[in-house]
């Protein structure tokens, strides 16, 4: 369990001002002048050394993706882009971090774009955060009249200017070629890579993008020390993480903890515990809505990082979990995902355009169990179909929650199947009322 | 893929910008390289529609490309493939009821039957112009399910009862804080904290000048950029 006195976002419920003053004493921009001393290489190296994945899903060292960029600017401007177009279903920290800490974020863009020599940095939130856009322009706005940003930032001679863009409800923005062709005033379509964004990404030039939590707990680690923040959790898994726990769930919250917690010490310490006792428990969806959902029995032993869940074949995506008990559905839940990532789709590759679609109306007929038992081998068949063949993850990740919901609960749409052909149909909705 | 068109017959009115629209563009503009105005469309889709009554025609589409030196195909392409952008006219306070799993999981369905039965169907305007909703997919506000956003900001834990009282306040002209409509604060669990509460984190301690910044090179190099 993490100790207060270690978390990084300590106004992450906003039960303290976001403002500088505030946040000052509460130690961000604390000696950042004196952290850009040593220069960009000391302080990829202190981010590599600190073992810090990336926060967005997939979890690329970020440290060694800050290396990637050239190392010194010449004819084309280095940009750096944080991902604050925080759209998987579950996920909700990102949030947190802008409205309640925006000034950790704005130091950590400083410090992060320096590391890469990009004097621009662009945030791109999505549309329908406009109460945290508004705060964090006004962050913004008093960091360059403190001297904290803009000319000669901090009084360390570096030149950075910082601009809050915004998205308009598209999921695929959350991808980082889509996301760049949007803010590049474009509909959110990925592109094929390579090249890497690191070589011509935004406007053509080397740009990087990060998730937001991954800027934001920058200037802490170095200030603090690599070695501090690699102390949390487990070799290759370090760190304190913001976790979103929703669902069926006493309290859901979204709240700072170690890396590596056990699945059910993180539910049962900060959020009372499964609805109904953890005996109550049908299954887990640890990683947000792309990840597959993990059973009872392994979420009993499970712990939150991302080689363990890789184990048991989810992952640790962007630590939204999705708690689901008893009463649930869970063929109506996951057809509920699978026309989300329908409707999401940016319909650039067939497979995803079509695939996701006639996934999502196989699911809705097995919600009902008006289907061939056989046909569940087809949809398995055509979700490994789109799977890693379009051009960005979505097609993955429309096919990942579906191989979940039949590796774990086959036997559940089975007898569905098998109760409707008798004459018992599933009449849509009784478990998830007689629950409440 | 959602299927987006431009048809209702109001499309053919004629927009012009407003003066403060016109200054917040103009705002938006300077984020971006001067040869790269093609950025600003998206803020820019935004205030127009805010100007529009919540909504984007024909005629407001073609006043953003002109004004940012696009062709209308390409602002047509963005105004249709992103959801924000309403094609058709929507009340005066529209309604986006989060309708994907971890908000259903939460009672979403019971706010969406409410929504049909007190508002009308989706995306349907009633109450002489004040009210419209849509089902929208994730909001991103996960651990305060279920929740709707009402124009521009978003009303958190609902129950059919906080949402019954929120329409009503709106219909009498007031309006109603949005955050959770339960005890807690923002994205914190409901009850006593389970984190946050050692004072020792808000006393200033934290802003004092670091004594010496861990794993520093030594002999210390001079800033190089």
């Amino acid at each position: 369990m993490l100790l207060d006195k270690d978390r990084i976002f300590t106004n992450l419920y906003g039960r303290h001002d976001w403002r500088l003053e505030e946040a000052k004493k509460r130690g961000a921009w604390n000696s950042t002048r004196e952290l850009m001393q040593f220069g960009p290489e000391w302080i990829c190296d202190q981010i590599k050394a600190s073992g810090l994945r990336g926060r967005g899903g997939a979890g690329f060292p970020t440290g060694l993706k800050w290396t990637f960029m050239p190392k010194v600017v010449k004819d084309r401007p280095h940009y750096l882009v944080v991902n604050a177009d925080e759209s998987e279903p579950g996920t909700c920290k990102d949030r947190d971090i802008m409205r309640h800490d925006p000034h950790l974020l704005i130091e950590g863009c400083l410090i992060a774009s320096f590391a890469m020599r990009a004097n621009k940095c662009y945030i791109y939130l999505r549309g329908e955060y406009i109460f945290e856009r508004e705060t964090l322009e006004k962050a913004v706005a008093e960091a360059y009249q403190a001297g904290l940003v803009g000319k000669n930032a901090c009084g360390s001679g570096f030149d950075f200017d910082i601009y809050i863009h915004h998205g308009a409800g598209a999921y695929i923005c959350g991808e980082e070629t889509a996301l760049l062709e949007s803010l590049e005033g474009k509909k959110g379509q990925p592109r094929l890579k390579p090249p890497f964004p690191a070589n011509a990404g935004l406007y053509g030039c080397p740009t990087t993008v990060n998730n937001v939590e991954s800027i934001a707990v920058a200037p802490t680690i170095l200030r603090r020390g690599a070695g501090w923040f690699a102390g949390f959790g487990r070799p290759n898994n370090t760190g304190t993480k913001v976790f979103c726990i929703s669902g069926h769930v006493e309290r859901p919250c979204n709240i700072e903890e170690e890396m590596s917690i056990p699945l059910k010490t993180l539910i049962e310490e900060h959020c009372g515990g499964v609805r109904g006792g953890w005996g109550n428990l049908k299954a887990i969806i640890p990683g947000g809505s792309s990840v597959p959902m993990i059973p009872k029995d392994i979420c009993d032993t499970v712990l939150m990082d991302f080689d363990a869940l890789r184990d048991v074949k989810s992952g640790l995506g962007t630590a939204a979990v999705i708690v689901m008990d008893k009463s649930t559905d869970l063929i109506r839940a996951i057809a509920r995902l699978a026309y989300f990532y329908k409707h999401e789709s940016c319909g650039q590759c067939t497979p995803c355009r079509e695939g996701t679609g006639w996934m999502w109306r196989v699911l809705e007929r097995m919600v009902k169990g008006e289907s061939e038992t056989s046909e569940i081998d087809t949809l398995l068949d055509v979700a490994s179909q789109v799977e890693g063949h379009t051009i960005c993850a979505l097609g993955d990740a429309a096919a990942w929650p579906i191989q979940g919901l039949i590796r774990h609960f086959r036997q559940e749409i089975e007898d569905r199947i098998t109760n409707y052909r008798q004459g018992r149909p599933h009449v849509q909705g009784v478990t998830l009322t007689a629950a409440e | 893929m959602s299927h987006r068109r431009f048809h209702h017959p109001e499309h053919h009115e004629p927009f012009a910008f407003t003066k403060e629209s016109e200054e917040t563009i103009a705002w938006w503009e300077k984020k971006y390289p001067a040869e790269r105005r093609a950025s600003t469309v998206i803020p820019a889709l935004w205030i127009t529609q805010k100007q529009n009554n919540g909504w984007l025609s024909e005629p407001a589409l073609r006043a953003v490309a002109d004004r940012l030196g696009m062709t209308y195909i390409r602002v047509y392409e963005i105004a249709t493939f992103y959801t924000m952008f309403n094609m058709e006219p929507v009340g005066k306070y529209h309604f986006q009821v989060c309708g994907t799993t971890p908000c259903m999981l939460r009672g979403a369905e019971r706010l969406k039957e409410f929504c049909e039965r007190k508002i009308g169907p989706k995306g349907h305007v009633s109450g002489g112009g004040k009210f419209s909703w849509v089902e929208v997919e994730c909001l991103g506000a996960c651990v305060n399910a279920p929740m709707i956003q009402i124009n521009d900001y978003y009303y958190e834990d609902l129950s059919v009862e906080a949402l019954e009282n929120i329409i009503d306040d709106f219909a009498a002209g007031k309006e109603p804080a949005p955050g959770p409509y339960v005890k807690r604060q923002t994205s914190a669990p409901e009850g006593p904290p389970t984190s946050l509460t050692d004072e020792a984190l808000y006393d200033g301690s934290k802003a004092k000048p670091l004594a010496s910044i861990p794993n520093a090179p030594k002999p210390p190099e001079p800033a190089q950029t």
